[in-house]
């Protein structure tokens, strides 16, 4: 047989963890044995894994701080459940609707990328970080304004109120401004979302390993030697950059149909910071470290509901608490010693 | 018109000094400090709390604020920043986001998330010019804002811890072989920053009265993109970034739509920094091969 290399080794580990984690899951609901709160955190969990990958691809591939990454969510989620919702009699099977709305998510997602990433792939660090910042305020807030409704002759679109529609008796409302969708049928199913996160992940792992991945961690550890090479800068971080706002959106598409309203509040900053965390606790660049801590810390505020009021305060010690812990060598080098011993110990014991 | 334009200059006040802030820290500490927000929310919840609770007059309490917000800058800083200043600029973003949930919610512990009706702080008539009516709020934060300004240019061109902050926002390996003490002078520029900010958190609510735990956290993102507006790093670049967002937002409210204001406000960043990348009164950077 012959021997995998240690990357493509790497990424069938990573396929396995994704799978052990569907079955358990599986088997713990079958059973009878996943409570409430957690089995209603499955797809959210699903989306957020999906939303750290492709934040990875941009700012651990790429290179570039991206602090809008909730924008492409909330395009995706929203022009999904349109979507949905408008081919609810077109199409009667839920999982091929839910199918065509996770599309459709992120091909508008898609545009949405393209066309925020000419200008915003031209600036560089901290700039980059703030347009970023900003075009994610501007899709919340225009989509805050969006009304979509649907009747007989197609789609109508306003900015102003629901009236301004002018829907024909029977029309039906889709999107109604601040208050966001409602009435979304849930189609979202754990199973679709994770086959979509073992794409997402089969993907990223094969773009990096391809030449235009290798181009952008080119461009991403020395941007003017890459250049000197005839590597074309703006076309290959557009690309990583579009192909990410992509899977955000899909990963959005897959959130708001999980749930029976959604509103455009729920995809701001915050959220866009929420997922850089997950990026950074995970190890920037390392997608295993990326999933396992988007599932993690989406699960850890419902772990610490026994401290009620004060879990999100704990939440955020724990935060900077990681962050000075990694960042310094002596207490890296004491927990790398730690677990030396603990392994040394465990291995004699085991003999 | 004239009344939009007063206003617009008071909400820009409040924003510019918001901003000298964030970039006093970017300036000298390389970092964006998300938690800058949250000590504006922290200042006004002090005024707040000395003049309702413990009834003291305006400027003693104007005064504490400052006070505790200075301590809480210098505090932020030793305990999160300090031990990190060798770290990748992104472990040190996601700290200061740490810190921000951390100030959010423990303000949310001590004062519950119900907003807060904040006392008139400036007990004065409204100033009316024939049938232009100006808030007397709108003057104390303009004039407070343009004392802040002179005293702070004063203080970075002819102070000696003036210029030690120049030295070392410039080069920091240099400013130490000068026998600058770097780490005073950084801690410093913390305490100046988060006094400032505790003076923008008492304008901020005299003059938009709600305070909430999240009252800080807009007003912080919308001073740091006037920060950047203006050339993030430059002084004059904060103020006049701050005023012209002031402006442009109160007129985007009054003359083409409320709820799309905020939109409008980052389209006009983005279009300044794609015409002008480093803003607009930012040092143009040549980039070493």
């Amino acid at each position: 047989m012959k021997k995998l290399s240690k990357k493509t080794r790497a990424g069938f580990i990573n396929y396995g963890i994704i799978i052990v984690f569907f079955i358990i899951f599986q088997i713990l609901s079958a059973t009878g044995n996943l409570g409430s709160s957690l089995k209603g955190q499955l797809i959210p969990i699903c989306s957020y894994i999906i939303m750290a990958l492709s934040l990875n691809l941009v700012v651990g591939i790429s290179g570039e701080l991206s602090l809008g990454h909730a924008g492409f969510m909330s395009v995706g989620a929203f022009s999904g459940v349109v979507a949905a919702a408008s081919l609810a009699d077109v199409v009667p099977n839920n999982t091929l609707r839910l199918l065509i709305a996770l599309f459709v998510g992120a091909l508008i997602a898609t545009f949405a990328g393209i066309l925020i990433g000419i200008p915003v792939l031209r600036l560089r660090g901290d700039y980059l970080a703030i347009v970023t910042l900003a075009f994610g305020e501007i899709i919340k807030n225009v989509l805050n304004c969006l009304y979509v409704g649907i009747d007989k002759r197609g789609l109508h679109f306003s900015l102003k109120d629901e009236p301004s529609l002018h829907l024909e008796p029977g029309g039906k409302t889709i999107l109604s401004g601040p208050m966001g969708a409602l009435g979304i049928t849930k189609l979202s199913t754990f199973f679709i979302g994770i086959v979509l996160i073992l794409l997402v992940l089969f993907y990223i792992q094969n773009f990096v390993n391809s030449r235009p991945g290798r181009a952008v961690a080119a461009i991403r550890d020395n941007r003017i030697a890459a250049e000197a090479c005839g590597i074309p800068v703006t076309k290959y971080k557009l690309i990583a950059f579009a192909t990410s706002a992509a899977m955000a959106g899909s990963a959005g598409a897959l959130y708001a149909l999980n749930y029976s309203t959604v509103v455009p509040k729920k995809f701001d900053f915050n959220t866009s910071i929420l997922v850089l965390v997950f990026v950074v606790l995970g190890g920037i660049g390392n997608l295993r470290g990326s999933i396992i801590a988007a599932a993690v810390l989406t699960v850890l505020p419902e772990l610490l509901r026994e401290f009620r009021d004060y879990r999100m305060l704990v939440y955020a010690i724990v935060l900077i608490l990681v962050m000075l812990i990694t960042n310094n060598d002596k207490a890296m080098s004491f927990i790398r010693s730690m677990v030396k011993m603990a392994g040394k110990k465990f291995r004699k014991e085991a003999v | 018109m004239v009344s939009y334009l007063i206003n617009g200059i008071s909400l820009g006040s409040v924003y510019a000094i918001i901003a000298l802030g964030y970039t006093m820290v970017y300036g000298i500490a390389k970092m964006l400090n998300f938690a800058h927000g949250d000590v504006i929310m922290i200042g006004g919840y002090m005024a707040f709390c000395s003049t309702s609770y413990l009834g003291w007059p305006v400027i003693p309490s104007v005064l504490f604020s400052i006070f505790v917000c200075t301590i809480l800058g210098m505090l932020i800083e030793k305990l999160a920043y300090k031990p990190l200043r060798e770290a990748s600029s992104l472990a040190v973003l996601i700290t200061a986001i740490g810190v921000s949930y951390f100030l959010q919610n423990a303000a949310l512990l001590i004062w519950s998330s119900n907003p807060k009706a904040f006392p008139n702080m400036v007990d004065l008539p409204n100033l009316v010019i024939g049938d232009v009516q100006i808030s007397s709020v709108a003057i104390v934060t303009i004039i407070a804002s343009i004392i802040i300004m002179i005293a702070l240019t004063f203080f970075t061109s002819k102070t000696k811890l003036g210029k030690a902050m120049r030295a070392v926002s410039e080069d920091k390996g240099a400013a130490q072989l000068m026998g600058i003490n770097v780490n005073a002078t950084i801690s410093m520029t913390f305490a100046i920053g988060s006094g400032l900010a505790a003076i923008a958190g008492v304008l901020l609510c005299s003059a938009y009265p709600t305070l909430m735990p999240t009252t800080g956290a807009m007003p912080g993102i919308k001073a740091f993109t006037a920060a950047v507006f203006g050339g993030i790093g430059s002084i004059p670049g904060a103020m006049l970034g701050g005023i012209l967002l002031g402006i442009i937002e109160i007129f985007a409210k009054a003359y083409i739509s409320t709820q799309l204001s905020d939109a409008i406000v980052f389209a006009v960043l983005i279009i300044v920094l794609i015409v002008k990348p480093t803003g607009l009164l930012g040092k143009k950077m040549a980039e070493k091969v």
